[in-house]
């Protein structure tokens, strides 16, 4: 009996290795021989741990398991049935180029990679000159998935013109936004697409090293990268000889350090090269001078993720889904306070209402859905009212919106808005590398002034707007620039938490 | 009971310090591996850290003191790292946060008496589709409500 049930940390947290050892000791008891693959998640999450079962060649699901359920699992009498995954209505209406193998494959297994499509990409990549690689990957029309929306092609070209010896590939995986989860997703799920992405970067740009900077956070995609990377070398996908070309790549996991600001890209370069991760004055580009001075692409785990695919089935294919200038698919991550959270990729242009309240049901409260924060601790509170917005980077920018990684978290009527405007000011506070003023100094007086609201003090309100101006147009990068978003947008679509915050706190 | 320092081995220093040196921007894997190898980082580490990378003794301290993850001295037996963002804030985690520390009789980054758990703030592990969150040491935990949180807590005091 082939069974397969999620490794990915969502999963373990909700108590995936647990069903797996009752899995195993029910499996035992009644003298069925069964064999577990461990996989990455489907990325159901309100599903997991979901158990699949292979019956007449199809992946027949079981979710949310517990312990108790594992002998009906096993007996095919299961309460906790939900038919074949793949048409399961999640996972119908998804486009899956990046995630394709997440949920499916064996994450570790080199063989079952392959099986699925992987290495195709690479090994047409090898053929191709490096102008040639960066020509496809700009007429695929992939723009940065990390947030910034950035064309990956144009900076791919700076890297490529630049004349160094010594060129880099920098993986972004400081995934510290709230309401994201894409890369640890595909890292845990899937890590080689991310190894083959960074590789076609190299052999692009003329880069012969990379760099993966994992958040400390995310112990497990450590965890499961490193190990793929190992694999990688010893199969030669990775090293002086990529598949036999004569080209060399090579790349290395290095840990960061618990600081969000090292998401910026500045910032997590100077990590990197062992300083304080305080961000940098652009110019210099990290595209012309970036880690140790030099040349640098540095990309998001999902743009990179998206390359091996682009290269596979053609930039063409690629480019033909999406809305607008948000060419391709976008990877909803759906969250917070919601009745189903998950991983939903789709071509960019589904509307905020179909992915709130149908794709995820509404809230798990039950409650009215109050708001909907897009984008991270940096991006904006949407209300209701705004749920025919569009989800493409000019779409949603239109609405006041920054779609950033595509994280959603979702809100309640009980959610108090002036807290979250506050925690907003303390986040940036906490977090900020503290190289600029408006972001160091900003913060802790927003969270004074927004104190001050609190008290009922309705002078401090044009006071809180100028701050923000102030962060907006004074700071130097995303952290002080954006926080004014998550706080102005809150204190715009819901005034009367802020004019009547005293009397609603009596 | 002999201070942490007092245990410190400075030829694993050394040895942690050397096998590290030849990396492009050694001063984080070498942080990290000392942290892992002492349980934090011991001051007796720090001259040496300076020498081998040809940095101040200023410039090091600037480096260790912007990370959360670092510390200059010992933890509890176990770290809990309860999730502060927003997407745990959705579903209730701001009263899960306040209620364990007042339960415990701590403030944020405070340890328990007996040396048990030293609670710490994390912002976003990840989980956001299955929140509040927590970690344990490396272990995550989803959909931690009150009940939970005690069995964690009553494991990690054991």
């Amino acid at each position: 009996m082939k069974i397969t049930v999620p490794m990915d940390s969502a999963a373990k947290a909700v108590g995936a290795d647990e069903v797996v050892q009752a899995l195993l000791a029910a499996a035992k008891d009644k003298g069925i021989e069964v064999e577990i693959t461990r996989t990455g998640t489907r990325g159901m999450i309100w599903l997991e741990p979901l158990v699949e079962v292979e019956i007449d060649g199809l992946r027949h699901g079981f979710g949310p398991a517990t312990p108790e359920d594992a002998a009906a699992i096993l007996d095919g009498n299961s309460d906790k049935a939900l038919g074949p995954v793949e048409a399961l209505d999640w996972m119908k209406r998804q486009t899956r180029l990046t995630f394709a193998r997440v949920g499916v494959i064996d994450p570790l297994s080199l063989d079952d990679y392959k099986a699925h499509g992987g290495l195709a990409g690479l090994k047409r990549a090898v053929s191709m000159t490096g102008q040639e690689i960066t020509d496809e990957v700009k007429a695929s029309g992939l723009r940065g998935r990390g947030g910034a929306g950035f064309p990956t092609g144009i900076k791919w070209q700076t890297v490529h013109d630049a004349e160094e010896p010594q060129k880099y590939i920098v993986c972004n995986a400081d995934e510290g936004d709230s309401g994201t989860f894409a890369d640890r997703m595909i890292m845990e799920g899937d890590p080689f697409t991310l190894i083959e992405g960074m590789t076609i970067a190299g052999l692009g740009v003329g880069a012969t090293k990379g760099y993966v900077y994992l958040r400390s956070e995310y112990p497990d995609a450590i965890n499961v990268m490193r190990k793929a990377v190992d694999i990688a070398h010893k199969a030669g996908v990775l090293g002086a000889d990529v598949l036999g070309s004569g080209r060399a790549f090579d790349m290395e996991i290095r840990m960061g350090a618990g600081a969000y600001v090292c998401g910026e890209e500045t910032s997590l370069l100077n990590s990197l090269e062992g300083k304080r991760g305080v961000v940098r004055a652009k110019p210099p580009l990290p595209a012309l001078e970036g880690f140790l001075g030099r040349p640098t692409v540095v990309n998001n785990v999902i743009s990179l993720a998206t390359v091996p695919v682009i290269f596979e089935k053609g930039a063409q294919y690629y480019a033909d889904f999406g809305l607008g200038r948000s060419r391709g698919t976008v990877t909803l991550q759906i969250a917070g306070n919601v009745a189903r959270g998950g991983l939903f990729e789709t071509a960019f242009g589904i509307g905020l209402d179909e992915v709130v309240n149908d794709l995820g049901g509404g809230t798990l409260s039950g409650r009215p859905v109050k708001a909907v924060q897009i984008g991270g601790p940096l991006g904006s509170y949407l209300p209701v009212s705004k749920f025919d917005a569009k989800l493409g980077y000019e779409e949603l920018d239109s609405q006041g919106g920054l779609l950033g990684h595509a994280g959603m978290v979702v809100f309640d009527d009980t959610a108090n808005m002036l807290g979250m405007a506050r925690f907003a000011m303390e986040f940036c506070a906490v977090e900020s590398c503290g190289k600029c003023t408006p972001c160091r100094i900003g913060a802790v007086r927003g969270v004074e002034t927004i104190d001050r609201i609190a008290q009922g003090d309705m002078d401090a309100l044009p006071l809180l707007a100028d701050l923000c101006e102030t962060m907006k147009d004074g700071s130097l990068c995303a952290l002080g620039g954006f926080t004014p978003l998550p706080v102005m947008s809150a204190v715009t679509h819901f005034p009367d938490e802020f004019s009547n915050a005293k009397e609603a706190a009596e | 009971m002999p201070s942490p320092e007092a245990t410190i081995d400075s030829v694993e220093i050394d040895r942690i310090i050397s096998s590290h040196i030849d990396l492009e921007g050694p001063l984080l894997p070498i942080l990290h591996a000392l942290q892992d190898a002492f349980g934090f980082l011991p001051s007796q580490a720090h001259a040496p850290i300076a020498e081998a990378l040809n940095i101040s003794r200023a410039e090091l301290h600037g480096v260790i003191s912007f990370y959360h993850d670092f510390h200059n001295a010992p933890k509890g037996r176990h770290v809990l790292k309860i999730c502060r963002a927003e997407a745990c804030q959705s579903v209730g985690g701001t009263a899960l946060a306040e209620n364990t520390l007042a339960k415990l009789g701590l403030d944020w980054h405070g340890t328990t008496a007996d040396g048990a758990v030293t609670v710490e703030p994390v912002y976003c592990l990840g989980l956001c589709a299955c929140a509040p969150a927590v970690m344990i040491g490396d272990k995550v935990i989803g959909r931690v409500d009150a009940t939970r949180m005690d069995t964690i807590i009553s494991e990690a005091s054991a």
